[in-house]
């Protein structure tokens, strides 16, 4: 940050907006694209918008401690709504703007919300809607005032108007602002952010500002990120890496927040930004990546011909360049360089990945191919790990020290522990201070030493870094003891395009056993290359060619195992191609498509049987619903098929990925 | 929703059609039909197929000259009305086969719906100098305050031809909105569109109506649209005006029941 870091007392946000306001006035604090032109403000400007709005929410009897909702996609106006609850003392809960009404009531009833600062007629209409559910919500600010004419109630402000009833409290009370904003204490609560809920009913996650500002300042210093940064703010204002990247990260480094035109321009606006810090979760990554190659499929001969062949040479040593490894030759350097000249180049600039320097993905697995494809062509890809609970900030991969598999070592200034039961432990100054009105929740997570409780299962690998490998509720234990990980072994099944779904047994077994989906497409045409002909999925899924394909696969994902100690008892020893698709109808996925691994174990109790009895075919009768609702019968005889392994000690020799 | 709705001020008859007959050699089109609209209502034109509703736009813009009978349109009365006059007035339509270029972007085309409000010379616009420039940034301000409208951000640069036709008819709806009309004539503007695309349009043009005070006649088939939306219906059947009122007299109505309607089963 070259010295350019606001001095230690700015401590809570409010203060670092007026440091950045006295220092860098003139430079761009945020931009958004209205009208089909970027709009800019200056961080003078920011701070006079947010000072203007606290005195608007002040006038309208906002007090310290006060909750504000803030709903819509990111808009400026919004995260200063943030700044400006932060100034009064009080606590922005941004909620995600495509909930339902329903979902929304339940949060802002939770969090005791008085304010609410919303995007536009939309939100409003929701918030109308259930009205009647919440008696503590007084006041509604909407930023846009398109068809809000006829909108009569009393309770509803527009932006603008409590802005300039703002900056007439200002001239009256010319003191207020200053004074709020020193009452602040970095151990206020910042901004409250609420769980999925996946279990049980969302949760508000509190954090002070002294977390947040501890976990931008890390991440910020492990990047270098500084005022000359562009960062593109698209991701839900609800999530905690937006307020980590967009909000956080922006007013501790001072760099410049861009707010896309709406959802469905992202891609287009990103051209034009370019930005230099990028995060998106893996399937933003995987989307880009295949309109690339349908493009691709349209261009010229030529093209076609010069985009695969350099490709070629990327993969071969593109991200060794990028992390800049001894041991490239003299070609291929060369190569690459003409490479990047033809097509990396335009290629990046096509997905506005340019000026690029810092690319983060999480949230996911992210298949190898994908991320190698990112750092090939030269985009600075990195994982990291985090949560909410965690401000998003626990492990990062710190640049040139890449490892597929891994979300790299502990950030700076944070204490990762692995319990007994392989559970990661976080111990952070990033930490959440408590569940909102949730004291049995808050002294659940966190363990007598101060650490919290992630829930997940990982493991360090040799090099210290950090490896996720499953919920810790899902992982199991082989009869040997050794630690198994279904969804471990499943997804680095399912990075192979042959497997669709891959579903792993092994808890209180002697071995691990799976059930494998072939993806129909993409085994499909590789049949076809092959003159292999079939009449349908469980016909296909039959052949044993495809069997073949498959155990190539399985004994790939067994050799990967078998370089870690702590998981290479995990081999898959035995595995079926299962004769129907996994779907949703039949309940055996959920809805999001994760596998229902209890109810398939049930309604395959013979073809598991058979897998661990040693059978090599098993006969079965599988009842299927159609999408009209009708319902059929198929049955198969279902082949089984034993994989090789590898003892662990193989490891060094085996021929990884 | 829990809002009140909005009131509408319906003002004086903004167009008024007299005794309009219209034949093809042989054919008779229209026969006989009178209508009015008034300012900011949004009338709607229904009828079975070859009842004439797309002759009677014709009629009104100025395509077709009607053999027999007037058309009044804001105070003035015309035997004949011509195209270019009409659109000079303030009216603006869209087509039942939407009426694009395909080759230009959607921004192109919705500035091409500018084209009667720009008066800066020929030469000038070549230039793009003095009066032209300013001219264009004002047009061009105008013409994204419509894309915003609409929603259509996302495909301003793309050529209107690669849109699924959905978006099309929105574009469409763009640029005539473009030559901020007082009286927008729709011809089946949602034509083809699914259930999602229909309540999308149907939002525009009550907007388009609400915001900008903008008259709208307009032809649909689906019934459940036209009831919604319209303030009055005018029905058609074979050239002749068999009904006209508000919805429910209309879907009360027995010719209308027996020629278009029908009983439901």
């Amino acid at each position: 940050m070259n010295g350019a870091a606001p001095p230690a007392v700015a401590d809570t946000f409010p203060r670092l907006l007026l440091e950045h306001a006295r220092v860098r006035g003139a430079q761009t604090s945020a931009r958004e694209k209205d009208l089909g032109i970027w709009q800019s403000w200056t961080w003078s400007e920011a701070a006079a918008n947010v000072r203007a709005l606290a005195c608007g929410l002040a006038a309208m009897g906002f007090k310290r401690g006060d909750h504000l909702a803030i709903i819509g996609d990111n808009r400026p106006q919004l995260y200063w709504a943030i700044g400006a609850a932060q100034v009064l003392g009080g606590v922005a809960v941004p909620l995600y703007q495509d909930a339902i009404a329903l979902e929304m009531a339940y949060i802002l009833d939770d969090a005791d919300v008085r304010f609410a600062v919303v995007e536009d007629q939309e939100q409003v209409d929701k918030l109308l809607e259930i009205r009647g559910q919440l008696s503590k919500l007084v006041h509604i600010v909407f930023e846009d005032p398109r068809g809000m004419r006829h909108y009569s109630q009393t309770f509803l402000h527009a932006y603008a108007d409590v802005q300039q009833a703002g900056r007439d409290f200002d001239a009256a009370h010319p003191e207020f602002f200053s004074r709020e904003v020193n009452q602040g204490s970095s151990s206020d609560i910042a901004i409250m952010l609420y769980t999925s809920g996946t279990t049980g009913k969302p949760k508000g996650v509190c954090h002070t500002h002294a977390a947040l500002i501890a976990a931008a300042r890390g991440g910020c210093d492990f990047d270098r990120l500084g005022p000359g940064d562009e960062v593109l703010s698209y991701l839900p204002m609800a999530w905690v890496g937006d307020n980590l990247f967009s909000y956080a990260q922006a007013l501790v480094a001072g760099f410049t927040i861009n707010c896309p035109e709406s959802g469905d321009t992202v891609m287009t606006d990103m051209r034009e930004i370019g930005p230099t810090y990028y995060f998106a979760p893996p399937r933003v990554f995987e989307n880009l990546l295949t309109q690339v190659m349908i493009r691709m499929e349209d261009a010229s001969r030529l093209k076609r011909a010069l985009f695969h062949s350099f490709l070629g040479v990327a993969r071969r040593c593109g991200a060794e360049i990028l992390d800049r490894k001894p041991g490239v030759s003299p070609l291929d350097r060369l190569l690459y360089t003409l490479g990047n000249v033809l097509v990396f180049g335009p290629l990046r600039n096509v997905l506005g990945m340019s000026r690029i320097r810092v690319a983060y993905t999480a949230g996911a697995a992210i298949g190898p191919d994908l991320f190698r494809f990112y750092r090939s062509i030269g985009v600075n890809l990195k994982q990291l790990y985090g949560s909410t609970e965690t401000c998003a900030y626990v492990c990062l991969q710190p640049d040139r020290h890449i490892k597929l598999d891994t979300v790299g070592p502990p950030a700076p200034g944070v204490e990762v522990r692995i319990a007994e039961d392989g559970e990661v432990l976080v111990r952070s100054r990033a930490l959440l201070k408590e569940y909102y009105r949730r004291p049995d929740s808050t002294a659940e997570v966190f363990d007598a030493q101060g650490y919290f409780r992630t829930g997940d299962a990982g493991l360090f690998d040799t090099d210290g870094h950090l490896k996720i490998i499953d919920r810790a509720k899902d992982v199991g234990k082989l009869s040997s003891g050794a630690v198994f990980a279904p969804n471990y072994i499943e997804n680095k099944l399912k990075f192979f395009p042959y497997v669709k779904e891959a579903v792993a047994f092994g808890h209180g077994r002697d071995m691990v056993c799976a059930f494998i989906n072939i993806d129909l497409g993409a085994v499909g045409n590789w049949a076809e290359r092959r003159n292999l002909a079939y009449s349908g999925y469980t016909d296909l899924a039959g052949k044993p060619q495809v069997y073949d394909l498959i155990a190539g696969c399985v004994e790939k994902v067994n050799a990967e195992l078998a370089a870690d100690p702590m998981v290479a008892g995990s081999q898959v020893r035995r595995f079926l191609i299962l004769h129907k698709e996994l779907d949703p109808d039949d309940d055996e996925l959920t809805r999001t498509r994760k596998v229902r691994r209890g109810f398939i174990a049930d309604k395959y109790g013979r073809l598991v049987d058979a897998l661990y009895e040693g059978k090599s075919v098993q006969h079965i009768d599988t009842q299927v619903k159609f999408e009209d609702g009708r319902s059929g019968m198929i049955e198969a005889d279902v082949s089984i098929r034993d994989a090789a392994t590898y003892p662990p000690a193989a490891l060094r020799k085996s021929a990884l990925r | 929703m829990s809002t009140a709705p909005p009131q509408r001020h319906i003002g004086d008859v903004l167009l008024k059609l007299d005794g309009i007959s219209l034949a093809f050699g042989g054919v008779k089109a229209l026969d006989d039909v009178s209508f009015e609209v008034r300012s900011h209502e949004i009338r709607a034109i229904i009828g079975p197929n070859g009842a004439g509703k797309s002759s009677l736009l014709n009629v009104i813009n100025g395509v077709y000259h009607p053999s027999q009978g007037a058309v009044t349109y804001k105070g003035t009365t015309y035997r004949q009305m011509r195209p270019h006059e009409a659109a000079r007035r303030g009216i603006a339509r869209t087509f039942q086969n939407i009426a694009l270029f395909k080759g230009m972007t959607v921004l192109d085309n919705i500035m091409t719906g500018r084209t009667l409000k720009m008066h800066a010379g020929f030469l000038f616009q070549c230039l793009y100098f003095g009066k032209a420039r300013s001219e264009e940034l004002a047009h061009r301000r105008k013409v994204e305050h419509i894309i915003d409208f609409l929603q259509i951000e996302h495909i301003r640069k793309t050529p209107v031809g690669r849109l699924a036709y959905g978006l099309q008819k929105r574009v469409e709806l763009a640029r005539a909105l473009a030559a901020e009309p007082e009286l927008l004539l729709l011809d089946e503007p949602m034509a083809g569109m699914n259930l999602e695309e229909k309540e999308d349009m149907c939002r525009f043009i009550l907007d388009a109506n609400d915001e900008f005070g903008t008259t709208i006649v307009l032809i649909e088939h689906d019934m459940g649209v036209v009831m919604d939306l319209s303030d009055r219906v005018v029905v058609l059947d074979y050239g002749r005006k068999i009904g006209d009122g508000s919805p429910d007299e209309v879907r009360r109505n027995q010719a209308v029941i027996d020629a278009y309607l029908g009983v439901r089963h």
